[in-house]
């Protein structure tokens, strides 16, 4: 039977109409499960009492699955086949990993290092969208079991920097746990969400997430219940891991060991430094103590003072992307109104104190920073639910689209249709035309950033429009649709208006981009914004060139006999001389040549046109033509 | 007869306010809905009534409004687990049916 739960006064759920809703936060290291039980938000815990899950993820020999802590005992003797840190190959092709690479045995389905990478297990190549669908489909029922009941609905947190593939992976590993997503919603939001910041007017926030292995930074605006994410920074290989790890190679070195350590004795130290690393967050001194087997050990006593000079560099490495961020935002320190800290590695005292001295109070801190996401998202999924009676729907929150969305057009430049930071969802739709003469077909390329040629962006999708009836150049009208639903995905819909021809893509990402360069695609419009807008004259000067070329060309067959063979030379050397500069980067030089060319062939224009008006005229009588 | 809390409960609810952040007790009712006819109302206490009873468990006050009390009379409220899956659970000796999911019932 089902138990009962305290509500807030006066807000007694109907018998039956309670909806279970359970908020996911699918970390690199650890992923958690929160819900609102008795008007509060609490994770979940597993069995043994413990919220965390690692998300590791073991082939079992004989068939099985095996996930989480049982998982994480076998990294070492079955490293090929216990994958971890699986988020960071979600929507990645081989190209785009760096050092992890080495880790597992990679393919791809065409063989060539590109597309969605799969990990080759002994149960055979599974894909990472699969292999979080496994973390979730545990999480899942841990929260069945913990609710008594199904799941009505789960809100996943990403990332703010993860791009519509990565996004799109993430709900395509929740379909695959069967789970019904009522929304992906970003971590820093969750975070801000957590302490209750959507209920505040306004503000803007500094969210600094120091993981197990990554660290974000993210710096959120709230205005009239929406949360924009100003700028985010970080670094995809900075984390807790990295600050045991200075202090077991401290360990390593003040004992002198001469002998490279073996993968268990590796481990065993980085697990000492760990234990020591928390421990003295509250004490003053802690012993880094490795039992090496046979009888020897070794112990080292190790003070805070010590701990902060090891680790030192790496809170500065936080602090430069911290500033970034703000330099990003065009904001200074003393702009935000309070920094939220997640993370566990966030509790080490002189993280805190660098923070509290560079904006000159203390960041918020209540809440426990393994948990505030998950807490964060388990808020946001018992609304969506329905759960919440009274003003429940008023603060109801809004995301916003981190990078723009557009289409490509002539000359590799990018038309943007949905500027960053729309709140979603949302839908626009925006008129393109034809660029040759009888053209039937259109080719649609959808592409997501800030820059303003398309090689510089990242490509989601291309789709092809057919059946345009044929036309003169720039008379057919294709209306483009791009509409982001509430989870940041995008379909995008093409239709020729006057014969009703359509086609839509729901976007199928394209996976190119190298890890963390979503992130720096902001700061990389702003700091190239001079360069983008020569190399967008340079474009739009040779699209202009293209289309005179072309067109003069096509007369100059059409109605050569209006001209002399002189007057014929002269246009057709001054068009090879046009296409010849258009080839070269001097945008003025073929503004000028495309100028001087219009106004050459002016007079041949002129002709044409006399010619058409008399043959439309001939042999019509008065009353025809008026 | 008083209604009471048992150990548990008392125990859980004082951990909940605290999560809460603010609350004097628990407010016990019943409210006429349900494929069984009743259904038990278990909320925060952030004020109470004149006309409330107030009863007191562990150091946990409880508070009923009197028509409650005419259905609750003799009530203890216990906090269970059964696996993961946790809660409380309502002892009532007047009542005499309850739908299956246990959210509603009669007396």
């Amino acid at each position: 039977m089902a138990f009962l739960q305290i509500s807030e006064p006066g807000e007694s759920p109907e018998p039956h109409t309670r909806r279970l809703a359970v908020g996911i936060d699918l970390g690199t290291t650890n992923s958690l499960v929160a819900t609102i039980r008795n008007a509060v938000a609490e994770c979940l815990p597993d069995g043994d009492g413990r919220a965390m899950l690692p998300s590791a993820v073991q082939y079992a020999e004989g068939g099985s699955i095996v996930v989480g802590h049982a998982a994480m005992s076998h990294r070492g003797d079955d490293a090929l086949n216990t994958i971890t840190s699986v988020k960071r190959f979600m929507a990645r092709a081989v190209s785009d990993l760096r050092d992890e690479s080495a880790r597992y045995n990679f393919t791809t389905p065409s063989g060539d290092g590109k597309g969605a990478l799969k990990i080759v297990t002994r149960h055979g190549a599974v894909s990472p969208i699969e292999v979080s669908a496994e973390i979730l489909r545990s999480l899942k029922e841990r929260a069945e079991q913990s609710l008594g009941g199904p799941l009505y609905g789960v809100v996943i947190t990403v990332p703010a920097y993860f791009d519509d593939a990565q996004r799109q992976a993430t709900k395509d590993a929740a379909k695959l746990a069967e789970l019904n997503v009522l929304r992906l919603l970003n971590e820093p939001t969750a975070a801000a969400v957590a302490y209750g910041l959507d209920q505040h007017a306004e503000g803007t926030f500094l969210i600094y997430d120091l993981g197990g292995g990554t660290f974000d930074v993210s710096i959120l605006r709230l205005s009239r219940g929406v949360f924009e994410v100003l700028a985010t920074a970080g670094d995809t290989h900075l984390g807790g891991d990295d600050f045991d790890a200075a202090l077991a190679k401290h360990a390593f070195d003040t004992w002198a060991l001469t002998r490279a350590l073996s993968p268990a004795g590796q481990a065993n130290l980085q697990a000492a430094a760990r234990s020591a690393k928390e421990a003295l967050t509250a004490a003053e001194t802690a012993s880094i103590k490795v039992n090496w087997g046979c009888g020897f050990d070794s112990t080292l006593d190790v003070s805070r003072e010590t701990f902060v000079e090891l680790t030192q560099p790496l809170v500065d490495r936080t602090l430069s992307a911290v500033k970034r961020t703000l330099r990003d935002a065009k904001l200074k320190a003393s702009d935000i109104d309070g920094v939220v800290l997640v993370g566990g590695a966030t509790r080490m005292p002189h993280v805190r104190a660098a923070l509290e001295s560079h904006f000159g109070k203390p960041p918020l801190a209540t809440m426990n920073p393994d948990e505030v996401v998950a807490l964060g998202a388990a808020i946001q999924a018992d609304q969506l639910a329905g759960n919440k009676s009274g003003d429940g729907e008023s603060h109801l929150l809004l995301d916003v689209i981190p990078l723009s969305l557009g289409l490509e057009t002539m000359g590799g430049l990018v038309e943007k249709i949905i500027p960053r930071n729309s709140t979603i969802p949302i839908a626009k739709a925006q008129e393109f035309t034809t660029f040759k003469d009888g053209q039937t077909a259109m080719s649609l390329h959808v592409v997501q950033g800030e820059r303003e040629l398309v090689s510089d962006c990242r490509s989601l999708a291309r789709f092809e429009l057919r059946g345009i009836p044929p036309m003169v150049a720039g008379a057919a009208r294709i209306r483009v649709t791009f509409q982001v639903d509430a989870d940041g995905l995008l379909s995008v819909s093409a239709e020729e208006t006057t014969s009703k021809t359509r086609a839509e893509i729901t976007v199928k990402p394209s996976y190119g981009l190298a890890d963390g360069e979503i992130a720096t695609m902001l700061q990389s419009a702003f700091t190239n914004a001079n360069a983008d807008m020569q190399g967008r004259a340079l474009a739009e000067a040779r699209v202009d060139a293209l289309a005179l070329v072309q067109s003069l060309g096509k007369a100059l067959t059409d109605d050569r006999i209006l001209l002399s063979d002189t007057e014929h030379a002269a246009l057709s050397s001054q068009i090879a001389h046009l296409k010849q500069l258009s080839e070269a980067n001097d945008h003025r030089a073929i503004v000028r040549a495309t100028e001087a060319l219009n106004l050459a062939s002016t007079e041949f224009a002129g002709r044409r046109m006399d010619r058409a008006v008399s043959a439309a005229l001939t042999g019509k009588s008065l009353e025809q033509l008026l | 007869m008083p209604v009471t809390l048992t150990q548990a409960a008392a125990n859980h609810i004082e951990k909940y306010i605290a999560k809460r952040g603010k609350g004097i007790g628990i407010r016990l009712g019943v409210k006429t809905t349900g494929c069984s006819g009743l259904a038990y109302k278990l909320e925060y206490a952030d004020d109470s009534l004149p006309e409330d009873m107030v009863f007191e468990s562990f150091g946990t006050k409880v508070l009923i409004d009197p028509k409650s009390f005419a259905v609750l009379d003799g009530t203890e409220l216990d906090f269970q687990k059964e696996g993961l899956n946790e809660g409380f659970k309502f002892n009532n000796p007047r009542e005499k049916a309850r739908c299956g999911c246990g959210e509603s019932f009669t007396v």
